[in-house]
This record gives structure tokens, sequence and C-alpha cells, in this order.
């Protein structure tokens, strides 16, 4: 990543809540760099922290949250930002679509007042331009009947056509930036590439930049240029999306040997060890060791930094791929 | 009486459910032998919880018959004894354990409850089973004290899988119970769940919407749609050689290696 001119940047965050009383971190370190019109996938399993990288980005964190290190878009520090400037951030250049879209939508609210909230209430628009355009809108991310779906409620579309509605609720106020957190997790697989189709192409017309938050690794390298692997806390591996098969570390690694796909009925599936840890639960080293076939002594003791390996950056201290074990060896007797 | 297949532990034939002027499983029929395993692949609204339901007992067929060992399943107005001995037969696995476990109880009295309800064991027999069910799904025995609350979503669909195990069913009815797991942690389960199979010879009918995890755990596939059964073979066949269109459209929407999300051309519904 050069981080010259990156749209979004995420250095050095850390992110403490308040929970019974104690205080945990959430986040150990994350750092992303997203440049204009580029799409990063922020990939990792339950807890391990990618949700509330999001969160962070748009100021949506509960009460109490302490936040370490900084988030720059467009140059602008967001971590800083006076929460005026940050509504305005958020109504204008950075859009999220969320995982379950029944949780966003006011339900006894029409489709059409949805929609059009936003630019009627903020932006100033003419109720009847604001309801053509929603209604084109919809259009583009393949809602044929737009106009009579603006007069329907969430209960009257199923989960895929609400998604394609918070999508284009997202795309109305022409952001620069969408982050959408696990936007096809509840859909049918088949909704799940429909929707996925239509995020891409809108993106691409639009030269929208992106973050993709999910656990799906091949879903991630399907639409994004880049991929970043969070565990625990973490970003433990950043690399291009191409090059996911010859991954450094022993996670990423892992998560794509347990990925289930349709490689025929003689692939069989690895399945990891043990459980994922939670961010507050990760000691002084590295976090995967304790379910690392790789790990070594040096693993439980030391935490391991992001550094360039093999295309991108992996956080790991022995960083190899199985094609390319010699590396692994040198890596080691130059941390010894 | 319908006929029985000799050996067949499920033959459901011409299976039918209607809601009011809803058919929600239309003319739809299975079978299964010991220690098979067959996955029924469709999306919402394709019928295919409808017909696992019906088949765990918790729905009853508006037409179409079921029979479990050669026996048919109890009415609603059955004596529960018969309940009970239908129960040894056929057990069922949700998508969210913690919603079909009880949350209030420790997940050893959970599986201690199916045993003294439906076993002989008592007393110290009775815990050393329940011990060794756990080991089965992978728990650690002092899990038996845990609620389900402070279990992971993996460790809650174990115990799920283990309480269900406890009565030795023929039939285990698995309704997307990898579903809502995370992928390292769906490996695991699948893993076990094949480990289990080999080990005990109990079926399964494996229920999902996700194609990609079938290869993984079933040897035949039977494509729903719309509440009927579409396409059905082999795994093999129905992945590598399956010509119906529909099946094609659920093959390619699995995300893979080199794949690109595509929209779907509007097929006639």
């Amino acid at each position: 990543m050069t981080g010259t001119h990156a749209l979004l940047e995420v250095k050095n965050l850390h992110v403490t809540l308040t929970g019974d009383r104690r205080r945990r971190t959430v986040l150990h370190r994350v750092d992303l760099a997203i440049p204009a019109g580029a799409a990063l996938g922020l990939v990792g399993e339950s807890g391990s922290g990618k949700s509330l990288t999001a969160r962070t980005v748009l100021g949506l964190l509960p009460q109490g949250a302490r936040v370490e290190g900084e988030v720059r878009f467009d140059g602008r520090s967001l971590t800083a930002m006076a929460p005026a400037a940050l509504r305005g951030i958020r109504s204008h250049e950075i859009a999220m679509v969320f995982q379950d879209p029944r949780a966003h939508i006011n339900p006894v609210r029409t489709i059409g007042d949805f929609l059009t909230e936003g630019l009627v209430t903020t932006r100033g628009v003419r109720r009847a331009v604001a309801e053509a355009r929603a209604a084109a809108l919809l259009g583009e991310v393949g809602i044929a009947d737009g106009a009579r779906r603006l007069r329907q409620r969430p209960s009257e579309l199923s989960g895929g056509l609400l998604q394609r509605v918070m999508i284009a609720a997202a795309l109305l106020t022409e952001p620069r930036l969408l982050l959408a957190d696990e936007p096809t997790t509840a859909l049918d697989v088949t909704t799940q590439a429909e929707v996925m189709a239509i995020i891409d192409e809108t993106r691409l017309q639009r030269g929208l930049a992106m973050l993709f938050i999910t656990h799906d690794l091949a879903l991630a390298a399907a639409v994004c240029d880049r991929i970043a692997v969070m565990y625990a806390g973490s970003v433990v591996e950043e690399l291009p999306s191409g090059h996911l098969s010859d991954a450094e570390h022993p996670y990423t690694r892992a998560l794509m040997a347990s990925r289930p796909d349709l490689g025929g009925p003689g692939k069989k599936l690895t399945a990891i060890k043990g459980r994922p840890l939670s961010a507050f639960e990760t000691g002084p080293g590295c976090a995967f060791a304790p379910r690392c076939p790789d790990a070594r002594d040096t693993c439980t003791t030391q935490h391991p930094a992001l550094l360039p390996a093999g295309s991108g950056q992996a956080a790991c201290h022995f960083p190899h791929h199985p094609r390319a074990a010699a590396g692994a060896a040198e890596r080691s007797t130059s941390d010894a | 009486m319908p006929e029985h297949t000799p050996g067949a532990i499920l033959e459901a034939t011409g299976l039918r459910k209607t809601f009011g002027d809803f058919t929600a499983v239309d003319d739809v029929s299975l079978t299964l032998t010991p220690g098979a395993s067959l996955a029924v692949v469709g999306e919402s609204g394709s019928g295919k919880t409808t017909t696992a339901r019906m088949i765990a007992g918790l729905e009853q067929p508006t037409t179409g018959t079921i029979l479990l060992a050669g026996r048919q399943p109890p009415g609603p107005r059955a004596r529960t004894t018969e309940r009970r001995r239908f129960a040894q037969h056929v057990q069922m696995v949700f998508q969210d354990p913690y919603t079909s476990l009880d949350r209030h109880q420790r997940i050893g009295d959970s599986i201690t409850e199916v045993l003294a309800l439906h076993t002989d064991l008592r007393g110290s027999a009775r815990t050393a089973r329940m011990t060794e069910l756990l080991e089965q799904v992978g728990l650690n025995p002092q899990q038996a004290i845990s609620r389900p609350r402070s279990l992971s979503g993996g460790q809650r669909q174990r115990a799920a899988i283990a309480r269900a195990l406890a009565v030795q069913p023929r039939l285990l009815v698995l309704d997307e119970a990898v579903a809502a797991l995370d992928v390292s942690v769906q490996a695991q389960i699948l893993t076990l769940l094949q480990d289990i199979r080999r080990q005990t010879q109990v079926a399964y009918l494996f229920i999902t919407h996700d194609l990609g995890v079938v290869p993984h755990i079933a040897d035949e596939i039977v494509v729903m749609r719309q509440g009927r059964v579409v396409d059905r073979g082999t795994t093999t066949e129905v992945l590598d050689r399956s010509q119906h269109p529909y099946t094609r459209a659920l093959i390619d929407s699995v995300p893979r290696r080199g794949w690109k999300p595509r929209r779907r051309p509007a097929t006639p519904t």
C-alpha cells in the first residue's frame, strides 16, 4: 500500500469498549487503505472485529468506546471530527449497507418514504423529483416496477428485494465510499449472486470505493481488488485478491482450505482445530498460535507485526506458502 | 398400507402439503437406506423445510405417505408411547441451536433428560453415556455444566447434535444445520457429521440452500423448486452432469476461485 492518496485510510486503529464494568479491547491494530474507486474485502469470522472496524469509520460505536489511532477520509480525520461534520460525511460521502435490511428500515413507512427522506430533508430536493430519482435507481438495481414498489412497505418485499432497496438507498446520496457489511449473508446463494452482481456493476459505473465485509473469502475475491484478513481484532494479512491461493499467513490458508466448494467429491474439507478467539482473549504472542499447525515457541511469546510478505503484508513470524517453504526458513533466521 | 421396500429407513411417497390455497410441497418422494445421506437443495420457498418437518413428524402431510423403518409415523392423536418409539427413529437438528436448546438448562442435563426418557440407563451408567455423547461430538465433558449462552455457536450446534444422537436414531434430519456457522466452524461440523455417519450408520436428510456444502455431506441430491422436485441423482451426477437449467443456475451461484457474480437471466417462475 502506498498510502499517499487513499480515499479511506485507517492507521493503527485500537478500540476498547466498556461492558460489565470491565474495559475490553475489541480492535488491537487495524491498518487499511482504500484508494478512490477501489474495493477492499475485509474478511474474518464472527468476533474478529470486521464490523466494528466499519462502525468505527462512521463513528457509530456504543457509548464508552475509546478510539486510538486514526481514520482519514479524503485527507480529513474522521476520528477528530465534530459530530455535526461527521453527520455530513455520513449523509453525503460514505454510505453503509447492513446484513439485515429489516433491522435498518422503518417497517411502518413506505419504501418511497425511506428512499426519499434523505434527499427531501437534507438536500432540499422536491418530493416529486426525489421520487423519480428513487424509481430510476430501483430500476438500476434490478427492480423493474419501481413506481409500484415505492408505495409498498418493507413487509411486502422479500429479503433479496429489500436488500436491493437498501443498496439503492445507499447510492441515492451519491457517496464516494460504500461500506457493505455482510450484505448477502442472510440471502440464498442465487439471490446473493444477483445482489453481488448489482453491487459490483453499480460500483464500477460510478467509480465508487468499497469496503466489503464478509466471512466468505471466495465471495470477497470475486468483487474486490485487495483482501484484508482479520483475526481476533487485528489485520493479519493484506494481499491482492488474485494472490489468495499463495497467501502467506497460515490463517488465510486455513480459511481457504475450510471453505466448502464444488471442487469435486474427492476434495477434502480441512477444518481448523479449536474456535476463533475474541480480541480480548489474546495473549502476548500471535492470536492464531493455539490453532496454527506451524506454530513455534516465538509464536506464543512475541506478537507478530504486519510486515511485507509475498505480494502483500502478513503478521506472522514464519510466513510461507506451501510451494515456497524455503522462504520460511529465511525469515525465521532473520527473526532469531 | 403402503408397500415397504425391505431395508429402507425412510420411504416418503407422493408428499403434498397445502396451507389454504397455497401448495408448499407437491408430489415429493424420497428414499433413504441406513447410513445413506441425501441432500435436499432449494431456495427459500422451495418447500424443502416443510418436507423435512413432515418427515420429522412436526407437520402432517395433506396427502402422501411416510414410512420410517416400515412404520407410519404416529398422527397428532397418537399415544405418548407411540410418539416416543417414533422419536427413536428420527431426530432433527435445526439451524439455530440457540433457539432449539433450552437456554435455562445445562447441556449435560438436556442430554440426560433424553436418556432418561428413551433408555433404561440409570445413575452412573446414564452419566457415563452422556459424557460419551459429549466426547463423540467433540465437546469437553466438563462443558456438561455449561448453559447454551456460555457456548459458542459451533459448540451449541455440537450440543444439539449430541442431544439428537442420544436416542441412537436411524435418521437425522438436519435443517440448514451449518448455515449460521462461520466457515472454519462449518468445516468442523461437516467433518464431525461425516465421522458420526461412518461410525453409527445413521442416515442423513440434509436440508440446505448452499450447493457448495453438498459434496462434503451427501451421496445423493434432490433439487426442489416451488414445492416440486425438479432434478435428482447422485452428488457427482447432479453437480458434474446435470443439464437442468435451474440446477445449473444454483451451481453457478456458488462463489469459487475465478467466479464472478452475474445477474440471473429472467427465468419464468
